[in-house]
């Protein structure tokens, strides 16, 4: 059983971290993890993205077409990714970055203002951890916990002072998308 | 020890570093840049050597000289800069001291570009530098195999008096995954009876390349291709998935041959009878495994980030016994395995031409994909 998490934005938006918190949960609890950034010449403003592989097994593609989760964190990540979802998959998207609505039937689409919610929580830069812990409550690979106790066990001690508010993020971000009304699927 | 989350660059230095090492020396290149800068902190605070050269051509040099000691020594580039360090080892090489060199490979030739390629296959397998020699090529295709590659690299080049290659590319580089690193090993303290570290009150001992009078040299490379047959004899390593029962057989090393992983195992669910061979010494190269595999299979598909330069090899080993199918990306692309998987669906459904060239083949295959990129 393999679970393909994929997640873009601008570089800057705390695209890779997302998807290392993500690593780190998957590797404490046991499993085969894989993460692989796009490592291009680009720099803050330009695009990002990394891809986390989970398994029960030996991991081969670091890299895969169509992967069951997808994190746009601005437009053209949207445009790019969205039909690359594999049905029956998950796509959270940053709507206060884009100005459209979904164009796929057979995913679950979550679109969820990560942005100002991560503002209400006194930092825009908690976007990154408000889409992932909208991605966790949808996407049935690892709970929530796991990824708080990832967070708590392997954030750097030089950043520890913003454990709590990115704690706080991930509680809000799958609060979100746990109230929404399911949309596609 | 428990396993961490490592970076596959920063992997290969630590594990460089837990192996013993004293001294690297090297300069800044992306994919592997990490390294030099792990090594940058590690080894002064460790009390050992480290070196920014002022380019590649120098770092080698500071290689062979500190090889020349016995001490434990290593450099690491990417391909460009590998390509600079050339005529260093083919020094090493006729100077038969140990030194462990990773290339982090990038697209090619030329600057190209800083994504992930195996094409640099045929410069660090079939020699690079000049001269008679043969270098033990290691392929790492995890960051868990990338860091037990590197211990075992400082060993066999000891062993062997003989330059080992990690190579390895963008993907193992840049890739974080979980990984267990060896125990810190003591820096030794006993050198070899051939290291030159200062010969107050015993005989001096020379170490050189030079062999002015041909005879000498031919002695020289005569021992060169001695050891190289007992390495051919007891180093040969590779990985085996799906082969008991396996019609056929896809080739691939490194991030082609984890690639090439994922489509075999879809083939399986789908019910085709198909396995994998991962070879992990590209040199000494697997033929008698291959050579096991004859009798067996039906047809291997060779799968590369290259236009099939280990293909050759594996041709070698077949000669025309068994026929040969060709899929590779070029240039820094890597394959999805869904593109694997077509090319074992088409091998299983419609078989492999008997003769032909399997290059020439997959090419009128591949061009509407290099059509559509235009």
């Amino acid at each position: 059983m393999q679970t393909e998490i994929l997640i873009a934005g601008f570089g800057g938006q705390g695209v890779l971290f997302a998807g290392q918190v993500l690593a780190y949960a998957a590797m404490d609890a046991g499993c085969e993890v894989t993460w692989i950034p796009s490592y291009g010449p680009e720099m803050r403003g330009g695009t990002a993205n990394c891809t986390v592989i989970i398994s029960d097994e030996e991991i081969g593609s670091p890299l895969v077409l169509n992967p069951r989760g997808v994190i746009a964190l601005n437009l053209p990540s949207l445009d790019k990714y969205e039909p690359l979802v594999k049905p029956g998959g998950v796509l959270v998207v940053n709507s206060s970055l884009v100005n459209r609505g979904s164009r796929r039937e057979d995913i679950e689409s979550v679109f969820i203002p990560a942005s100002e919610i991560a503002e209400s929580l006194g930092n825009r830069r908690l976007l990154n951890m408000v889409a992932l812990g909208a991605l966790v409550a949808k996407l049935p690979v690892l709970s929530l916990d796991q990824v708080k106790r990832a967070l708590e066990d392997h954030l750097p001690e030089r950043h520890k002072q913003f454990l709590q508010a990115n704690l706080q993020a991930l509680d809000a971000g799958a609060s979100f998308a746990l109230s929404v009304s399911r949309v596609g699927v | 020890m428990a396993k961490e989350l490592l970076k596959g660059n920063i992997a290969m230095a630590e594990a460089a570093i837990r192996a013993g090492l004293e001294g690297y020396f090297g300069y800044p290149i992306t994919p592997q840049t990490e390294l030099l800068e792990w090594m940058a902190e590690r080894m002064p605070a460790l009390g050992r050597a480290f070196l920014q050269a002022e380019s590649e051509v120098a770092a080698i040099n500071m290689l062979y000289g500190a090889a020349c000691t016995g001490a434990r020594v290593m450099t690491s580039s990417s391909s460009p800069g590998i390509s600079l360090m050339m005529e260093g080892l083919s020094y090493i090489a006729g100077t038969e001291v140990p030194a462990v060199i990773i290339d982090v490979v990038r697209g090619g030739p030329g600057l190209g570009n800083i994504a992930p390629s195996q094409g640099d296959y045929n410069q660090i397998v079939h020699g690079g530098g000049h001269g008679d020699y043969h270098p033990i090529v290691l392929a790492p295709a995890s960051v868990q195999e990338a860091v037990d590659l590197v211990v075992l690299a400082f060993d066999l080049a000891e062993k062997y008096r003989t330059i080992v290659f990690i190579m390895a590319d963008g993907n193992i580089g840049q890739m974080m995954e979980p990984a267990e690193l060896p125990p810190m090993r003591p820096i030794r303290t006993e050198y070899p009876d051939w290291a030159v570290r200062g010969a107050m009150g015993r005989e001096r001992r020379i170490l050189s390349s030079i062999y002015i009078d041909p005879k000498d040299e031919e002695v020289t490379n005569y021992r060169l291709l001695q050891v190289w047959n007992r390495i051919q004899a007891a180093e040969i390593r590779y990985r085996e998935y799906f082969l008991e029962d396996a019609d056929y057989v896809v080739i691939g090393f490194g991030t082609a041959g984890r690639i090439a992983l994922s489509a075999v195992r879809m083939a399986r669910a789908e019910g085709m009878r198909v396995g994998l061979l991962r070879p992990i010494t590209l040199s000494p190269f697997p033929h008698p495994q291959i050579e096991n595999l004859i009798p067996q299979v039906e047809g291997i598909l060779v799968v590369e980030m290259n236009s099939g330069q280990m293909l050759e090899d594996v041709q070698k080993a077949v000669r025309g016994r068994v026929p040969v199918e060709f899929y590779g990306r070029l240039g820094g692309m890597v394959p999805f395995p869904d593109e694997i998987l077509a090319e074992i669906r088409r091998m299983c459904r419609e078989g492999i031409p008997p003769d032909g060239d399997p290059r020439q083949r997959w090419m009128k295959r591949f061009a509407p994909i290099i059509r559509w990129h235009d």
